[in-house]
């Protein structure tokens, strides 16, 4: 079964009919599955992988950075509330309690560098215990969340070999 | 001018040849033709390769290739199929299986000396025995029997000029895997009649439905058996030409000094590649090897709902459907298909007379691609 979320991860678009197929086993069962994934909230969401520079063109794209905090910890709560209010921003797209020099490491976006800066100087570093900030701009994307962003490999096999 | 090697002249191109000519010149082709991966070498592998350059390992290796290449390829085959090899004295590395077959058969093989070869089969299978001075004996397998040899039908054609039985499982064309007991009998036959056994396993990663069992495994036929392998297809290697040769030591050694007059060693690059290939890349191979099984259940089911009656390929990348429902020989069937909706396969009668009515699908491309041709195929058949 852990297949099936293997492959939907690859490929959300792929039907109950075709993962049947795949994996050997019933339309039926595969329908059930995926049902009850969705509802114990196992699979979260679909969604697609989108090359936005390629819709906007690299000048007009939204801007992403990862921001690294440094936060004083509390007793009891640790880092946790302070993650918690950040995650709540839309513009903070992900958010992890890290290892390092760091506390939390966030990636936010924004319509242009400006908007992103202004995020980060009135709203994530005035947060109670929020003590440093350090704002990595993403300059090119290459590779995101197992997707390579350049062109795929030519094919370069001969039409017909034995 | 006096004549040119009659053998040779006197062997036919492969019939694969006229498709690649037809193909080649076709736009928006859609290959089911292609006998090799649509996995580019796992980057892993490629990064040793590159690595090996930029480190100068650019010159001849010892003629038996690398021993630590060497020692894995035996240590492998140990821990999967539990055959023993000693890699000092009984393994070579060769320019793929290739040029393992024709090491292989040049050794075993005296003029005028028999090789029965179950058909349908890989091309090369008949040039190769009749470059090494030999004859080659086809036998018919059956699409009934899932392509099984029947022992009976080869004992039948056994001569005293027979020395040896070539087998290739899994199978290119056929995608057939040779049950155990038909292995196994090949052995008691081998016995009985003091035969040579050459297996082309270089299929043996693709099997699906069970696991591959290595001929020379089978007990009474290491001392008669040469195995052939490589790291074309699992690790998608085809281009690096790299491959090798397990066999009894008298019979390794003889490959070994027609290998060091005739090719002097494997390329030394593509041989460190293949250290990394077994070192590091077996999850890069599993990964493929659940993707082709995922597109095989996909290609197989659709064959059979557009009315193409296709067994159950156990192992390979290869699907072999009959396509006698259409009242069109095979050959006919693959140029009109081709010209017709540009859907490439290669026609089953080259690679034997049991062959025909069939033909070779393979499904080492990529899902939506199959997809696709399998549109093109459908409406190509109600056109008939």
């Amino acid at each position: 079964m852990r297949e099936i979320l293997e492959l939907l991860e690859q490929d959300s678009t792929l039907s109950h009919e075709t993962l049947a197929t795949m994996t050997g086993r019933s339309v039926a069962e595969v329908s059930a599955q995926v049902g009850a994934w969705e509802k114990a909230g196992v699979i979260r969401r679909y969604k697609a992988v989108v090359d936005w520079e390629k819709v906007d063109g690299a000048d007009s794209a939204e801007v992403t950075a990862f921001i690294d905090v440094a936060v004083t910890p509390a007793r009891g709560v640790g880092f946790d509330d302070v993650a918690e209010r950040i995650s709540r921003f839309a513009e903070v797209r992900s958010v992890y309690l890290v290892s390092g020099g760091h506390d939390l490491r966030c990636t936010v976006t924004g319509s242009n560098i400006r908007a992103v800066s202004d995020f980060v100087a009135r709203k994530l570093s005035t947060i109670d215990r929020v003590q440093a900030t350090a704002t990595h701009f993403v300059l090119k994307t290459h590779k995101q969340d197992g997707d390579s962003f350049s062109d795929p490999e030519p094919d370069h096999r001969l039409p017909v070999t034995p | 001018m006096k004549a040119l090697n009659t053998t040779i002249a006197g062997t036919p191109p492969s019939g694969i040849r006229r498709f690649f000519d037809i193909a080649a010149e076709m736009e928006d082709v859609i290959s089911l033709g292609v006998g090799e991966p649509d996995f580019v070498t796992p980057w892993r592998i490629r990064e040793a390769g590159i690595y090996a350059l930029e480190h100068g390992f650019t010159t001849y290796t010892s003629n038996a290739g690398l021993a630590e290449l060497r020692q894995l390829i035996c240590a492998d085959l140990h821990t999967r199929y539990r055959a023993e090899y000693a890699w000092e004295t009984e393994c070579l590395i060769t320019t793929g299986v290739s040029e393992g077959l024709d090491l292989a058969l040049r050794v075993l093989l005296n003029a005028g000396d028999e090789v029965i070869i179950p058909e349908p089969c890989y091309v090369a299978y008949e040039p190769c025995v009749g470059f090494a001075g030999g004859t080659a004996v086809p036998v018919p397998t059956r699409w009934e029997d899932g392509f099984a040899v029947d022992p009976a039908v080869v004992e039948a054609a056994i001569t005293p000029r027979t020395k040896a039985i070539l087998i290739g499982s899994p199978a290119n064309p056929t995608g057939a895997v040779q049950p155990r007991a038909a292995l196994e009998a090949l052995v008691r036959l081998a016995e009985k009649h003091d035969l040579y056994l050459v297996s082309d396993e270089i299929y043996d990663r693709l099997t699906y439905d069970g696991t591959h069992t290595c001929l020379g495994a089978i007990p009474g036929a290491r001392e008669r058996t040469v195995v052939l392998g490589g790291f074309s297809k699992a690790q998608a290697m085809t281009g690096w030409r790299v491959g090798w040769i397990c066999a009894p030591s008298a019979v390794a050694e003889l490959c070994v000094r027609v290998h060091q007059y005739t090719m002097l060693c494997a390329p030394h690059v593509s041989q460190l590649a293949a250290v990394e290939a077994l070192r590091e890349a077996d999850q890069d191979v599993e990964d493929m090897v659940a993707d082709y099984d995922r597109r095989r259940r996909v290609f197989v089911k659709g064959l059979r709902e557009i009315g193409l009656d296709c067994p159950e390929p156990g192992g390979a990348f290869y699907a072999f459907p009959s396509i006698r429902s259409s009242g069109l020989d095979s050959e006919t069937f693959a140029e009109r298909l081709l010209k017709a909706e540009s859907v490439a396969v290669v026609p089953g009668n080259v690679f034997g007379p049991s062959g025909e009515g069939h033909i070779r699908c393979s499904y080492a491309t990529a899902l939506p691609l199959l997809e696709e041709a399998l549109v093109r195929m459908d409406r190509f058949l109600r056109s008939l």
